[in-house]
């Protein structure tokens, strides 16, 4: 599970570890909180988006936090809720998104989904209640998903509390601006997600601390130096690890023009393709762009697959299981791998005409 | 794009009625807008209708309501109360500009 660092850094690459005070734009340079400066002439910054469970009052701070709330997008987090789960002898579980964007918008869903599995392998699904709370008008982001994402959360006799924006937890009860209340007794929320604290110190963020940048080439609104890429930019697609590989694509053929004083000429599409874990061996596959709703249909390969896109299939789980290997092999060394980064109309099924 | 018609002038709206053209909006046809969805507006629902108004152009994007309370300085519990249910939406139809996307 835990590997190097240094292992995926190529040669001639300086690492340096240390914490950021903030950037001077002005300046051109990043001061760390140690006193030293790294001076650039062009700066990427790539520090992420963190869940932030202080940013909702009575979260962290209301006596129930790794109790009876938890989250799963930490390592700690993980581990903590993996044993309340085990504990958990049956009530209402609840799974909670704070707001948009989050870090894999599926992620929660495949979470339910996996409770719900998890629960009948033990044999008291009939002693929990589920209920799915989101600020979203549905159970996803986007129409025919959310329809198809929807009925499986009804088939499974998951409830979903829409529109639901938390305004404060009280002890073990959810309430919303519009003063719903949801009591849990065992809650596994998705925090706030927002960028890193520097980058609202340096000016360079929105109320999220995300860098507002151009959504095709990553270069930032505000200085003609600095790019923001993964999650630490405001771009609106997926906080999703295939939304960051499929722009950096695009970004690194980008970044060479850039600096050779020519022309961006490549334009990222919003590119998103993820596996959805649903339990019992199967899984979905939804991609998607800024311009197209993930869609019914077969990939990478049109009509043939393997891969069949917003339908349950065990191929699509076993594509999650060999996606390991992808990652650490082909994906993080930087490697080619056999997928373009556009998204191709190709192989999805669609009520209107499309162009390709 | 469908076209309709409000207050005798002919307007660019989506499929679900959000204006599509921002130069199209005036104070006269938000007061319309929001008639239809049943909000009569007041000095503190124009303060956020104007600041969706003014941040749109250099956004690109519709406010969301974290936005609205961190920058427009408007507390979210507000917004709830001037635009019940789904202030977000309410807020961006009566302001002519597009329907906030949930993020994605």
């Amino acid at each position: 599970m835990v590997k190097p660092r240094e292992r995926f850094i190529p040669d001639g690459v300086n690492l340096v570890y240390g914490e950021v005070d903030r950037v001077e734009p002005d300046g051109n340079e990043v001061l760390l909180a140690d006193g030293r400066r790294l001076l650039y002439d062009d700066l990427v910054i790539a520090t992420g988006v963190e869940p932030r469970p202080d940013q909702t009052p009575g979260m962290l701070d209301g006596g129930q936090w790794r109790e009876s709330i938890f989250d799963f997008y930490t390592y700690d987090g993980a581990v903590a809720l993996a044993k309340a789960l085990l504990d958990f002898d049956g009530g209402r579980l609840v799974v909670h998104i704070v707001d948009m964007p989050i870090k894999c918008p599926v992620a929660p869903l495949e979470f339910t989904f996996l409770a719900d599995a998890y629960f009948r392998g033990r044999g008291m699904r009939d002693r929990v209640e589920i209920v799915y709370a989101t600020p979203l008008p549905g159970a996803f982001t986007k129409p025919i998903a959310s329809k198809h994402l929807g009925s499986m959360l009804d088939e499974r006799k998951i409830s979903v509390e829409t529109d639901f924006l938390v305004e404060r937890v009280d002890g073990t009860t959810l309430v919303s601006y519009d003063e719903r209340e949801i009591n849990f007794d065992l809650l596994v929320t998705v925090p706030l997600n927002m960028g890193a604290d520097y980058i609202a110190r340096s000016g360079l963020g929105n109320e999220l601390n995300l860098v507002p940048v151009d959504k095709h080439t990553l270069l930032s609104k505000a200085c003609p130096n600095i790019f923001a890429l993964g999650d630490a930019s405001d771009i609106p697609a997926s906080k999703a690890g295939s939304v960051a590989h499929f722009s950096v694509e695009v970004f690194t053929d980008n970044f060479v023009r850039y600096a050779r004083g020519e022309p961006m000429t490549g334009r990222f599409d919003g590119h998103a393709n993820c596996f959805v874990e649903s339990g019992a061996g199967k899984g979905l596959l939804i991609d998607f762009n800024y311009d197209t709703e993930p869609l019914p249909g077969r990939y990478p390969i049109p009509g043939i697959g393997p891969f069949s896109l917003l339908k349950e299939t065990a191929i699509n789980h076993w594509g999650k299981l060999a996606f390991r290997w992808m990652y650490w092999n082909l994906l993080l060394p930087g490697r080619p791998i056999p997928l373009p980064a556009h998204m191709s109309m190709a192989g999805k099924h669609t009520d209107k005409p499309t162009e390709e | 794009m469908p076209v309709t018609t409000i207050a005798g002038r002919d307007i660019h709206v989506d499929d679900e009625g959000f204006l599509t053209v921002y130069d199209e909006w005036d104070d006269d046809l938000a007061k319309r807008l929001a008639a239809q969805i049943g909000v009569d507006l007041t000095e503190a629902h124009w303060k956020a209708i104007r600041f969706l108004r003014e941040d749109y152009p250099s956004q690109g994007e519709t406010a969301t309501l974290r936005r609205v309370s961190v920058i427009g300085g408007i507390p979210t519990k507000d917004l709830f109360t001037l635009f019940p249910k789904k202030p977000a939406k309410k807020m961006a139809y009566i302001a002519g500009l597009p329907k906030p996307h949930g993020c994605v």
